[in-house]
């Protein structure tokens, strides 16, 4: 039971537990206090000043750092607060780069609300504008400084939740800048694109490299065959694009509108999550069984790939060899699925929707081209895809349902649950009693390693194997869990990890939430809802049920683990310096 | 093969002496970044991240605290370096064009260094002598009262004193 005080905000009586904040008492007693560079749980460190509150001290006070205690006053709002807030956020206007009907964000703007909010109608100050070249050599993410308000969310995510740290704030006073060191670009950085620095940017200061041009280029072209393939986080947060409350699952109306925009096939990625199951499963079994290299690690996520590849790569022989479900489900398509068509690979076009902003990175890996082609021709965010439905006119909210296409329609409920963190680790354990025994056990809900929780542990035994299991999301809690098994404090057979804070449902692609929204929702909990749901609502829930896959082992890949299997399913990682050698 | 600034050179094992002295210590980055910097006239990038990697923090955090302090810096500085004070006092008297002529002279902007590192410049904050504002120093040597004629004088003396030397 924690302790709790009494006191006076705009003169109503509130109590508030002990440590908490006058924003979150203000917040439970219904009155808003205005923010920009507060991000709970991320950035909590008054910087912006939007939120400042008058508490009876010789200055105002920024409420979202401003303690509780007992017998406080507090006033939120008077003329002399508003003319204040008003003042700074003038004031940060006057600096920034006010482009705002070209602006990626425009419309889902904090800075623009707040400004709304504040009913700033003219900026008094006319300030010096500075002109910083835009970072657009990433594959993944471009940086404009001159959007950027200095809120330093980004810098607190990448630092604190990620610790990858490769954005600092450089400089000071007027020169102040978010940049990487010595204004490197972020490609030549350990920067690992998992694009969360994106969906934390209250402005438009961080964006998807945009592809979406590409893909129209594409579509019109005749001479090629448009596939696509979509994630399974993607449909769980589309419908937040399109006015659908958080954890709306569309998956039917997403299907249509895909087909709506003329690719010829659109496929589950999901197929290829059954696929690496299979294989992963079967690498789990041999290294148990031979002695191999132990723990297992996920290779689904290549944001935390190129973490391992920068900060260990001791452990680069842990990792799975498994390609990820987007990278397998290329070759798939390049090489069974164009013989089984007729269509001579050259001519197949394969876009992935993913949630994710570091598959644009994985896509150009190099040693990705089993096939000789490369196995993804382009990637495009859960925002991008959003953009080309808006931009084509389609109504989403009144299209019908409609289904993946064969060969590789269908998919199972394991498959589904990759966009969730513990997903790949519950549906590999419904798949490994198979696997090891021939003969499937009763556990399905794998509960244990469902949840937000940092890191999940696990011990289930199958056919008198104990196999234990661990589970982190987020790369802090990644760093956590590989340091404690490197220093030999903790033994796993088998780790996930998703580089992203709840898996791909919160990844670095996804729709991006407000810190209205994020204060007061956990959305990793909320799009997870919705990949549970329709794992529940479908009668396959294992991987190795799954006929489609079965069918392409049959008539091609042979078995798991087998000989085309690795040559056009599996892959090999490379160490990675944090920064290029000096130049000199 | 190399210009020489990257030789293993024997500072590298000072610099390690000195991570290893901080190393510890909660707070060691900037008394190791001010020792680093003694021993080396300046950071470059290479010190930085050897300083990184010995303290177990991230390059970012290092480049954002010798960027934040304008006490580091990130050029070598000169031979004799300048430092042209841009506090309150001595900018109303004007040495703001008393920091341009310098640099009109030497052809290089504050944090830089002349190629021959001869002279570097810094524009800094109040070196407390306001009383006889506006104050350049070269070294230790304090310049009070000044006109922007008297600058081209000034460094005429510093050249002279070069080419003594020589």
């Amino acid at each position: 039971m924690s302790e709790f005080v009494t006191l006076t905000i705009d003169g109503k009586e509130v109590k508030a537990p002990v440590g908490s904040t006058v924003l979150e008492a203000a917040k439970s007693a219904g009155i808003n206090i205005p923010t920009l560079c507060f991000l709970k749980d991320i950035n909590e460190i008054g910087a912006c000043r939007m939120c400042i509150v008058d508490v009876g001290a010789r200055s105002f006070q920024a409420a979202c750092m401003y303690p509780v205690s007992e017998g406080l006053k507090v006033i939120t709002n008077s003329p002399k607060i508003r003319e204040t807030r008003r003042v700074t956020l003038e004031l940060i206007l006057s600096s920034h780069e006010k482009k705002c009907l070209s602006c990626v964000r425009s419309l889902n703007c904090e800075l623009q609300k707040l400004a709304q909010d504040l009913k700033i109608h003219d900026i008094r100050f006319e300030g010096e504008l500075q002109h910083y070249p835009i970072d657009d050599l990433s594959p993944s993410i471009v940086r404009d400084p001159n959007k950027c308000v200095l809120c330093r969310r980004c810098v607190s995510v990448c630092k604190n939740v990620q610790t990858v740290s490769a954005i600092e704030t450089i400089d000071r006073g007027y020169n102040t800048i978010v940049a990487s060191p010595f204004h490197m670009p972020l490609k030549d950085t350990p920067c690992v694109n998992c694009g969360q620095c994106i969906v934390a940017c209250p402005v438009g200061a961080l964006r998807e490299k945009n592809s979406t041009e590409k893909v129209w280029e594409a579509l019109s072209n005749k001479d090629l065959h448009v596939v696509v393939q979509t994630a399974p986080a993607v449909r769980a947060a589309i419908g937040e694009e399109f006015g659908y409350p958080i954890g709306t699952p569309v998956t039917g109306k997403m299907v249509a509108a895909l087909k709506k925009l003329g690719f010829a096939k659109v496929f589950d990625t999901d197929t290829a999550a059954d696929l690496t199951i299979l294989e992963e499963g079967t690498e789990l079994v041999d290294r148990i069984k031979n002695n191999g290299k132990l723990p297992l690690i996920t290779s689904c996520s290549p944001g935390w790939i190129k973490f391992c590849e920068h900060n260990f790569p001791d452990m680069l022989d842990n990792l799975s060899t498994c390609k990820s479900p987007q990278n397998m489900f290329g070759a798939v398509l390049k090489s069974y699925y164009a013989k089984k068509i007729g269509i001579d690979p050259s001519k197949i076009f394969v876009v992935s929707v993913m949630p994710c902003t570091a598959k644009k990175f994985e896509a150009e890996r190099p040693e990705l081209a089993s096939t000789g082609y490369p196995d993804i021709d382009e990637v495009i965010t859960t925002r991008e895809l959003a953009e080309m439905i808006k931009e084509s006119g389609i109504d989403f909210k009144n299209l019908g349902d409609e289904i993946f296409d064969d060969p590789m329609g269908e998919a199972t409920g394991a498959g589904v649950i990759f966009g969730a963190t513990g997903g790949v680790m519950e549906a590999a354990l419904r798949s490994v009693p198979y696997l090891l025994t021939g003969k499937d056990d009763d556990n399905v809900d794998i509960n244990v390693v469902r949840g937000v929780d940092g890191i999940k542990e696990a011990e289930v035994e199958i056919a008198g194997v104990k196999i234990k299991a661990a589970v982190a999301h987020g790369l802090g809690n990644a760093r956590k869990l590989i340091d404690k098994v490197r220093a030999g404090e903790a033994e796993y057979h088998f780790i996930e990890i998703m580089a992203c804070p709840g898996g791909c449902v919160c990844g670095g692609g996804q729709p991006i939430q407000p810190a209205s929204v994020r204060n007061e929702m956990d959305l990793r909990a909320e799009r997870a809802k919705a990949l549970y749901q329709e794992d529940q609502s479908l009668t396959l829930r294992r991987s190795h049920h799954n006929p489609y896959v079965l069918k392409m082992y049959e008539e091609y890949f042979e078995k798991p683990g087998g000989h085309k299997s690795h040559e056009l399913l599996h892959t090999h990682y490379v160490a990675r310096e944090n920064y290029p050698e000096d130049n000199c | 093969m190399s210009c020489g600034c990257c030789k293993a050179d024997n500072k590298s094992e000072e610099l390690d002496k000195i991570i290893a002295k901080y190393k510890d210590s909660r707070g060691a980055l900037i008394p190791v970044l001010h020792e680093a910097q003694e021993l080396y006239g300046y950071l470059p990038m290479s010190v930085q991240k050897k300083v990184a990697k010995g303290l177990n923090v991230s390059l970012a955090d290092v480049y954002g605290v010798v960027t934040f302090y304008t006490q580091f810096s990130l050029n070598p500085k000169g031979k004799y370096k300048i430092n042209v004070c841009l506090g309150t006092a001595c900018y109303v008297k004007g040495a703001g064009q008393i920091y341009d002529k310098i640099a009109e002279i030497l052809k290089i902007k504050s944090g830089e260094c002349t190629p021959d590192g001869i002279f570097s410049l810094d524009a800094c904050r109040c070196v407390g002598a306001c009383g006889l504002a506006p104050v350049i120093m070269i070294n230790e040597d304090v310049y009070g009262r000044l006109a922007v004629d008297d600058i081209p004088g000034i460094i005429q003396k510093y050249f002279d004193m070069e080419a003594e030397a020589v």
